[in-house]
């Protein structure tokens, strides 16, 4: 393999020297090191189909190209789920502690705290195959069967009632999930959305400068001397 | 000559006395163990007043530890204070996490590698560099991989960047929160990296015409993976093996990283193993549920990849509080993903009236930047404050105007002008005015 590619790259490079030469003959050669063709260098191996196939891995959240082969079922997902996820993420999503919820949320994007979970706030539904198979669970991370990946896919979609109970994830049926939150997302970069102008002096008047708050005794603060602060109580 | 040879000397037992001299004045004093803490610091005291001018310090008439003693140069013990930290309660643990450099301590625009900020998705791997492979395929004429060895044999360079994670001053949209320089600014670190220019790469596997988004991903567990154009990835991006002159830390991504210069953090990956082309973005995670922006009307910002520009005051403030009135240098540090930074203004009255700050060389695109004014404080309560201008014109915002905008609950990308509340005594606080 890598004795028949660095051949291959010989040969093209002896080629665009011969190509480069004849050009120089007709114009005036400027610039020798003009962008590189593919090979330049020649480095490394080309890669095989079967490396290609072991790391390929990602799933594209709008179309869902790269799903893989594969099935799995709201109620097979709920005992991987039980399993696999359900310490962190509580047997319904609701999520132990500090792990994040999966599950609740819709219509609270508005609110002074909202939710932000898969069924209150993911556009894609194939990005939830795409990083389960990627990430969890946190422990193991991508060590999932595809089609175990794709049954707690449709439990965790079921769980936000975004599919039925007896919804079948593949790679035919995710892409045309449509997510709640879908069409509120802007995915081009409005900023800079604000325009202050360099003011030097009397920019605003004494009596309006108000402190509205203080980090001073909230006790939210490690201690940044000394080892590091667990903030345990003692 | 036996290896201990030189610590059988008497002088050297003064020289090991030295590194830690409370002990030593125990010894000395001969006072032992019993001493209480204060009793031991009023010696401390003692002793530091004994060893000013006109007399010598021990470490002037002693013999000090030879070369290799520390074959991996370490701080100054009694520095053993400046290390990153952590909020605990911010995370469910420290493996999904960040921790924050502590700017108030660094005098430069180097960050050194010890101390520069981690975010991890799944804990710092251990990669094995003989072991890493890059892979690079998808819409190109010649899918490759590559070892550590190739990537080493393709022309370097070496750029000057800061890096920060957007979440930076995330905990203060709402309202004055953390009283820590480390906490509110310390996501952010800068460093000179040497590598390889993706788009050297890019030239070696061939883009087939249809190319135009290109997503990296990382060899953790998080299998950390996002959506970049095309364009930046041949602009300035770069694949960097190397950290301010060393093979990159585990924690920066060793032995392979990305860096998208000016762009939030998170794009830059760590511990990358695989670059694919394509022609539309993926919509991974960490760009729909995460690292998007969420606006008080519900909608959400996605692709906000700049860093605006954003300049704090390092010193006074929390940390390092001042000592009684008379005349100081205010000093910090100003940087943009948009360029350079063209101008810093600082106010003392919370931004009633500004001043324009010296900026000092170098002064690099993509960089950190530091400023300086000299202030005579009277010892009267002051709010700090400055404010960057980059090259493109645009003026750091308040958070006030921020908060008009985005509302309180876009977590990313808070470059709002910080306050610090100076008191009589000399203490800082972080505030926010309106
Ligand atoms: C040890 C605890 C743990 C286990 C077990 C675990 N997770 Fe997670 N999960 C996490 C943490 C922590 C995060 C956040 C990670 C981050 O943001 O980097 C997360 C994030 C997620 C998210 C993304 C949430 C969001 O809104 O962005 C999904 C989906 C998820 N996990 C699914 C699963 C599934 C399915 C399993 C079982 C196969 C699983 N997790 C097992 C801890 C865990």
């Amino acid at each position: 393999m890598f004795r028949s590619d660095s051949h291959r790259s010989v040969v093209s490079s002896a080629a665009k020297l011969l190509a480069l030469t004849a050009a120089c003959g007709v114009i005036v050669c400027a610039s020798p090191v003009a962008a590189a063709e593919p090979g330049h260098f020649g480095y490394g191996t080309v890669a095989t189909p079967e490396q290609i196939a072991g790391w390929d891995i990602d799933v594209r959240g709008g179309d869902g190209a790269g799903l893989p082969a594969g099935t799995g079922s709201v109620s097979k997902g709920e005992s991987v789920f039980a399993d696999q996820c359900a310490a962190c993420h509580g047997t319904f999503g609701e999520g132990e502690g500090r792990f994040p919820k999966l599950a609740g949320g819709k219509g609270t994007l508005k609110d002074d705290r909202p939710e932000l979970t898969v069924g209150s706030y993911w556009p894609f539904a194939p990005t939830l195959f795409d990083y389960i198979n990627r990430a969890m669970p946190m422990p193991t991370p991508h060590t999932l069967s595809a089609d175990d990946v794709y049954a707690l896919t449709a439990y965790i979609l079921n769980l936000n009632d975004i599919v039925p109970g007896d919804f079948v994830a593949d790679k035919d049926s995710l892409p045309k999930v449509k997510m709640p939150n879908h069409d509120s997302f802007l995915w081009k970069d409005p900023r800079p959305d604000t325009a202050a102008r360099p003011c030097m002096s009397n920019c605003a008047n004494p009596a309006d400068i108000k402190i509205t708050s203080t980090a001073e005794s909230r006790n939210l603060t490690p201690r940044t001397t000394g080892p590091l602060d667990t903030m345990q109580p003692k | 000559m036996p290896p201990n040879f030189w610590r059988s000397l008497p002088v050297v037992s003064k020289s090991a006395a030295r590194r830690n001299p409370v002990l030593a004045r125990r010894s000395f004093l001969g006072l032992g163990a019993a001493l209480t803490g204060t009793f031991a610091l009023d010696a401390a005291r003692a002793e530091t007043a004994e060893i000013s001018p006109p007399a010598d310090a021990p470490w002037s008439q002693s013999l000090g530890a030879g070369v290799v003693d520390r074959p991996y140069g370490t701080p100054a013990e009694t520095e053993a204070g400046v290390i990153r930290r952590n909020v605990p309660w911010l995370t469910a643990g420290t493996e999904s996490s960040i921790s924050f450099s502590p700017l108030q301590d660094l005098n430069g625009i180097i960050t050194p590698n010890g101390l520069f900020f981690e975010r991890y998705h799944a804990g710092r791997p251990d990669v094995d560099p003989e072991q890493h492979r890059l892979m690079i395929h998808g819409l190109v004429e010649r899918p490759l991989v590559l070892t550590m060895k190739d990537i080493l044999r393709f022309p370097s360079v070496s750029r000057i960047h800061f890096i920060e994670c957007p979440a930076n001053g995330g905990m203060e949209w709402r309202a004055a929160q953390l009283n820590s320089l480390q906490f509110t600014h310390g996501m952010v670190s800068c460093a000179e990296w040497t590598g390889v220019k993706l788009s050297t790469l890019l030239e070696e596997v061939g883009l087939k015409k249809e190319a135009k988004w290109v997503m990296v991903e990382g060899a953790d567990g998080a299998h950390m993976n996002r959506s970049l154009p095309l364009e930046k990835c041949l602009d300035d991006c770069l694949i960097v093996y190397a950290q301010n002159g060393e093979a990159l830390r585990p924690e920066q991504g060793y032995p392979l990283r990305l860096v998208v210069p000016g762009w939030e953090g998170n794009v830059s990956v760590k511990w990358l193993r695989r670059i694919k082309v394509g022609d539309q973005p993926w919509f991974s995670r960490e760009e729909t549920s995460k690292y998007t922006d969420l606006m008080a009307d519900g909608t959400s910002r996605g692709f906000t990849w700049l860093i605006d520009a954003k300049s704090v005051i390092t010193f006074p403030c929390p940390e390092k509080p001042l000592s009684g009135p008379g005349l100081y240098e205010i000093r910090g540090l100003a940087w943009t993903g948009n360029g350079k930074v063209k101008a810093v203004h600082v106010s003392t009255d919370g931004g009633i009236n500004w001043q324009v700050a010296q900026l000092h060389e170098p002064i690099l695109s993509k960089a950190l930047t530091r400023f300086s004014i000299p202030w005579r404080w009277d010892g009267k309560p002051a709010l700090l404050e400055s404010r960057v201008i980059d090259e493109t014109g645009y003026v750091q915002p308040t958070i006030v105007d921020l908060r008009k905008q985005r509302g309180t609950n876009s977590v990313y990308h808070n470059n709002s002008i910080q306050t610090w509340q100076v008191k009589p005594d000399g203490s800082v606080f972080d505030v926010q005015i309106g």
